[in-house]
Formats: C-alpha cells, structure tokens, sequence
C-alpha cells in the first residue's frame, strides 16, 4: 500500500541534520533556506548596484575609460541597463522579501515546524542559484550581455543579429529567467500550501500577522504570473532557435531579410506586462505586510485597521492582473483600450491610499519607538507615497505618452518599486536580525546607514522627476553632446554624485551585518517587545522552531497597549485577553 | 537583562482534519506531529492541496499559450510584394492519427480513476486483510494503474507518429504559424503527460 509516497514530507519532521552539506548547503530547513535567498540576493544586489554606478558615471563622463570595464560603448550601456534591471528586479526584490524573509518567518509567525514541501524548498532554491549563474554568465560569452532590457522587447531580442549581444548572450538570458520562473513557482507553491494546510491550532488567517497576508497574497500573484512569463521566454527562443514567428514581423536587419514574417511584438508585450505588472507588487506587498508590522510593533499600538489592509493588498493583487496594458500606451493600442486600462490604473489608487493612511493612522498617537527597524520602515511609506503620487500622473495616456521615453518614469519605478522595497528588506534586517543570529545590529551604525540611504535616494530620484519633464531621454548611452540638454548637466552629475555617497553608505550595512553576526551585542529572545509567534521561541530558533512545542494562539497578532493587561503588549500565545476588557 | 518572551502554550497537536480519511496513519501514529511524519490523512490532504495549486501555473501556462493562439490567428501581417495586409492563416490539416490518440488519451483518464478507486478500496480494506487470515477472495484484480501508463506512452508513441506523418507533408516546426502552434500546443502537452507518467510510475513502484 502507498505508504511512502510524497518525499517531501518523508523529510519534514527531519531530525536535525549533523554534515555541514546537509545543515548548510542542501538545507531542508526553511530558516537556512531563507538564509541562503537572502545572502543571494545581497550577492545580486551589489552586483546591480555596481552596474547602476557604472552607468550614471557613464551619463556624465561618457569618454572617460573606467578601471576594470574601460570605456563604455554604446552597446555595453544597453547591457548595463539590460543586466542592473533583469538582475535587480528578479533576484534582489522577488528573492530577498519573499524568498529570503518569507520562507524564514512566514512557518514561524503560523506556528509550523517548516514548509508544507521541504524538498520543494531547498529546489527552488538552487533553481534560483543556477538561473542566477546563468545570469551572470551572459557578461562573459561572445558579444556580452543582451541589450533588451529587462523587458526584452522583441523583435531585438527575438533576433540574434540584431546586435553584439543578442546572441548567446540574449540565450543565456531568456533561459535564466525561465529558469527563475520555475524557481519561483516551486516557491509560491510551497507558501500558499503551506499557509493554507498548516497554520497552528488557533491562527485563523484572521489572526495572521500581515506579513503572512503579504507573504500568501504575493505567492498567489506569483503562481499565476511566472507561468505566463515563462510561456513568453518559451514562444522567444522558438523564435530565436527554430525559425518560428511568433513575435517577429517581416524586419530586415542591416538591410538582410531575416526570414520570419508575420508574428506579432505586440503579443510578446502583452504576455511580457501579463507578468510584469504583477510582478511590481509581488516586490513590493512582502514590504508593504512588513511595514505595516513594523509600525505597529514601534508604535505600541495595534494596526489601523486590519481587516481594511488584508483587503486593500488582496485588492491590490487583484487589480495588478488588469493594469497591464498601461505598460503599452506607446503601443498604437485603441484609445477606448486604453482609457479602460488607465481606469484600472487610478483605481489601485484607492486601496493603496487606505494603506497609506492606515499606516499614519497607527503613528498617530502611538508611544513612538525611534529603532531602527521603525526608521526604515517610516521611510517606506514616505518613499511609497512619493514613488506611488506620479503613478496616477503616468497612468493617463495623454501624460504618459510625452513622459514615457523620459527619465520621469525610472524616477517613479525607481521610488516606489525599486528603493522602497529596499527600504522593506533593510527593516526587515534590522527587525529580524536579532532573532535569526542571536545578536543585535549595532544601532547607531544602523542611524547612520538610514539617513545616507533615505536622503541619498532622494537627491537621486526626486532631480530625475525634473529631467523627465525636461525631456530627458531614458536609455540613451551618451546625451551630454545635446544642445537641448546642456542645462541639465549640472544635475545629472549632482545625481551621479548622490548615487556615489549612497552606494558607499551601503558599505556601513554591510559592515554593520557582518560585524553584528559575530561580535553584536547578544539579544534577548524578543528584544522588541512584539507579540507575533517567532519572538515566543528561542533565539536563533529550534530545527524545528519551537523546541517540539506546539503553539496554540489565542490572539490576533497586534495587541499592544492593550487596556488592563499586564504589560503593553499580548502575545499571541498568550492566554486570551477578552476577560482584561 | 529581563527576557520579554513568554512561552507558547502547550497543548494538543493539531490533529488531522484529513477529510474523512480512513486510512491509516504511516509511521508513529499521531503522537507529536513533530518527531515522526505527519500522518497519512495530513499528507494526503496536504499533497492534494498542493497538486491543486501546482495546476495553477501549468494551467497558465496553456492559457497563455493558447490566447497567444488566438492573438495571432485573428492578425493580418504585411504581403512584402503587394505591401498590403494579408491574412496569411492557412490552417494545416491535422491527420486523423490524432483523433485516435484523443480516444486513447480519454480512455487513460478512465483507467486512472479505476487506478485510483481500486487503491483506495484496498488501503481501506488493509487492516482487515491483515487481521483475518482468510483472505477476501483472492480475486482478479486489473491492473488499472499499468494500463493507464501503458495508454499513455500509447498516446506519446501516438503523438510522435503524428508529429512525423505532418513533417512528411511538410509542415514544420517554422513552416507556418499555425504549424507552429501545432509543435507547440503538442509538444507542451506532451511534456507535461511525461511528468504524469513518471509520477504513475512513481506511485506504481510505491503501492
């Protein structure tokens, strides 16, 4: 009879692996699994914030030859912008937050011992380790890194002569980001079971922590977005390596025919934005669950309205699926098509405003704790309300038409997509830390890290809102030869600076992480006086978290100040505090 | 330093909600949930849980496939001699090897349900069977779970015949669009009844 079915669960109750392979490499544990997203994605970050370095030094010295890369080409700035984006969008922002954070707490916060798929776990991880190897090797075959972007608009990247890198190297990376598809589906399919199937006795999903909301909310968006996006990168190497047209029209290429005929770009940007879109909120949800706990474990009080916030990111995820077409207003698409999709835009206004305000609503009035966790988390919201206010201005195509070609749209993605779910993933360090290495980050090393992050992204982004409405052109490798934009000059090299002194700041973080791993002051097992299940076990947790204990929860996951209690705060597990009202 | 944490309350584990499974459990009963696996009526419930949301994707990813089908269908493309737009969908004719295989296709999923009624009768009557030494009858049992992998290779050997017969008259993968979205549909699809084959065979090596 079929007892031995479902090796993922054989390993589940695992006991504690002894080999170094087993407890550190080929990991079941979802603690070391997050680990190992999260010291990924740290990888990828520094590898995308040295293209970003390159280009803006680019922007303002064009002809200077720089140490280790020479002077940047016209086609060698395609590819940084290629490389950062892809790199930064899938392996920093959807790897840290939800791979890295998600599969260390979201079992944790629902009292579970691991993951629903223990197996699942540990391959989606190295799935992701390969795609991004495969990533990275793009830069070092002939003719480099692709130059698509991370959108990889066909026919350019349907063509692999097209350009110096749009051969191998275009390969390379349509089969990395299928590869990460695949990656990232094993990953939502073990995050939604496991939220589903083994919350602990007493955690109805109306008692999870918002984290796990987003966690679970992200994965669902996940699951029905990788899927496309992995259909697209199947049709485009058909195109590029069987001679089919599915995106290619009849183009020809330095005057040669190409031999494909009739297939559509259009199609390949509609299953492209399917994805794409989405997948701006599966980057930023895991922050915006995040920060809404952050501000209420920092303000002493419970979240402003919590039922509003489950559905507001549930109605976020659901919007997210009918906006895309707001990527393709340049498209030649109907005007009635797109007035609906611009519709649907503005209308994601709504539930994120009631974020927004719910998030000021639970400050006003708290006994407002200063940490550093609490300084990040702040700054997310502001860099939310200041990258997401130009977002109804973009999503009116008679605005985003003139605007969309300009520096005016990475200055709003870059705000609310790109450094506020930075700001996300550095909360969430400092908050979590402690828990997941047992010491404490060094707090004014942090303070500092947080003013040159918070006011150096603004000196970089808030200046380029103005050179987009100047007609400052996106992705174009040299402009500092255009009479028209003489003026700007000065700016974009104020910017470039900004970006130096940011990026060195990064360095106080990278020391502050390491140093604290070993030399931190030690922490106590809930050094932040928060109610959620991760803070009622050991410090750094059990194999299986909570010592073969099992939680029972008896409260919802924001009690604090609660009236007659003992102390501020109630713990989830802790007895049920209806009797103190 | 005073520690804040308070300990969680112990109380029972979570015992299963399998629905309704008779079965029983697999190894350690359910003592702790912790120290052995979970239950078989947990896993059960939870590998099922889990396939239904694998579906989720794989469904996507036909579904973008199959719009892309009819995106593409329904696009005049530009006549480079006349430069006018043209409709250029010349539907290929599908050889008759392939209803065959749609019949055998349909007849694979009767035998796995057969498959799956028989394992479950048996697992229910395990206990039993073990218990008294007089045996149920030993009666033929079909064996609904080889036929069902032997109808489904049937259909890839099937699909390959067809696949070879439509390069015979000269529609290739890049011949055409729609031929293109032929190789395409079938191939994925062939793909993806390889993993259903290799998971019954897996199931048939474990029962």
């Amino acid at each position: 009879m079929a007892t031995h079915g479902f090796a993922g669960q054989e390993t589940h109750a695992h006991a504690a692996p002894q080999g170094f392979i087993r407890k550190w490499i080929f990991s079941l544990d979802h603690k070391i699994i997050g680990l190992q997203y999260y010291f990924l994605a740290l990888a990828a970050v520094f590898v995308g914030m040295f293209l970003s370095l390159l280009m803006r030094i680019h922007m303002i010295w064009p002809t200077v030859a720089l140490p280790l890369v020479g002077e940047i080409k016209p086609e060698a700035y395609l590819s940084l912008v290629t490389m950062h984006g892809t790199i930064m969008v899938f392996f920093v922002l959807t790897t840290a937050p939800q791979g890295g954070f998600g599969n260390y707490f979201l079992p944790i916060q629902i009292g579970a011992p691991d993951m629903a798929f223990p197996v699942l776990n540990m391959l989606s991880f190295w799935t992701t380790f390969l795609g991004f190897i495969v990533m990275l090797a793009a830069f070092f075959v002939t003719g480099g890194a692709p130059l698509h972007g991370w959108t990889g608009y066909a026919p350019l990247s349907a063509l692999p002569s097209a350009g110096p890198g749009e051969g191998l190297g275009a390969d390379l990376w349509i089969i990395s980001i299928a590869i990460f598809c695949i990656g990232a589906l094993m990953g939502a399919l073990n995050f939604i079971t496991t939220t589903l199937d083994m919350r602990a006795k007493g955690m109805s999903m109306m008692r999870m922590p918002l984290t796990c909301w987003a966690w679970f909310i992200t994965a669902i968006l996940g699951l029905l977005a990788f899927g496309v996006l992995l259909s697209g990168g199947i049709l485009l190497l058909m195109d590029r390596n069987l001679g089919t047209s599915f995106f290619v029209p009849l183009v020809t290429v330095n005057g040669q025919l190409t031999g494909h005929k009739g297939g559509s770009p259009l199609l390949w940007q509609h299953l492209f934005w399917f994805f794409g879109h989405p997948e701006v909120y599966i980057a930023i949800l895991p922050a915006m669950g995040l920060c809404s706990q952050l501000l209420s474990v920092f303000s002493r009080k419970p979240i402003f309205g919590y039922k509003a916030m489950v559905y507001a990111m549930l109605s976020i995820g659901f919007l997210g699926f009918m906006v895309w077409g707001h990527h393709m207003f340049m498209s030649g698409m109907s005007p009635y098509t797109a007035f609906a999709f611009s519709i649907m835009t503005m209308a994601i206004g709504v539930p994120s405003a009631i974020k927004t305000f719910n998030w000021l609503g639970t400050l006003v009035r708290g006994k407002i704790r200063f940490s550093s966790p609490m300084l990040f988390a702040i700054g997310f919201v502001s860099l939310f309300v200041s990258g997401g206010i130009s977002g109804p201005f973009l999503a009116q195509p008679v605005l985003d038409i003139p605007l969309h070609d300009t520096a005016f749209v990475p200055a709003h993605f870059h705000l609310i997509m790109g450094v506020a779910s930075i700001f996300g993933i550095f909360a969430a360090t400092y908050y979590w830390f402690p828990k997941m290495f047992g010491r404490m980050m060094n707090e004014s090393l942090a303070r500092w890290h947080f003013w040159f992050s918070f006011i150096g992204t603004y000196c970089i982004f808030m200046p380029m809102h103005y050179l987009g409405m100047a007609a400052q052109p996106r992705r174009y490798s040299q402009f500092t030869e255009l009479q028209y934009l003489a003026h700007l000059i000065p700016l974009n090299k104020f910017i470039t600076y900004a970006a130096i002194v940011t990026i060195a700041g990064q360095l106080i973080f990278v020391a502050n992480l390491f140093w604290s791993m070993f030399k931190g002051k030690k922490a106590s097992d809930n050094p932040w006086e928060a109610t959620t299940l991760e803070w009622t076990t050991a410090t750094p947790p059990p194999h299986d978290n909570f010592g073969g204990r099992t939680p029972v929860v008896h409260n919802g996951p924001y009690e604090y100040s609660v009236p007659g209690a003992p102390r501020d705060f109630v713990m989830q597990s802790d007895p049920a505090i209806k009797a103190a009202h | 330093m005073a520690s804040f944490s308070t300990t969680a309350t112990v109380d029972d584990p979570r015992i299963s909600m399998g629905g309704g499974s008779t079965l029983p459990p697999v190894r350690g009963g359910g003592d702790d949930g912790r120290s052995g696996s979970p239950d078989y009526g947990t896993r059960l419930r939870r590998a099922r849980l889990g396939l239904l949301v694998a579906l989720t994707p794989i469904l996507m990813l036909f579904v973008s496939f199959t719009s892309a089908y009819i995106v593409r269908q329904g696009l005049p493309t530009l006549d480079p001699r006349t430069n006018t737009l043209v409709r250029d969908w010349i539907p290929v004719k599908l050889p008759r090897l392939l209803f065959v295989n749609t019949c055998v296709l349909l007849l694979s999923s009767v035998g796995m349900e057969l498959a799956r009624r028989q394992i479950r009768r048996e697992a229910a009557l395990a206990p039993a069977a073990s218990v008294s030494a007089a045996s149920t009858g030993e009666e033929k049992k079909i064996p609904w779970l080889a036929m069902t992998v032997v109808l489904g290779l049937l259909f890839l050997t099937g699909q390959w015949m067809a696949w070879r017969q439509l390069a015979a008259l000269g529609y290739y993968v890049s011949t055409s669009p729609s031929s293109s979205f032929i190789y395409l549909l079938t191939g994925t699809h062939a793909i993806h009844l390889m993993g259903g084959v290799l998971a019954l065979l897996v199931a048939g090596a474990a029962s």
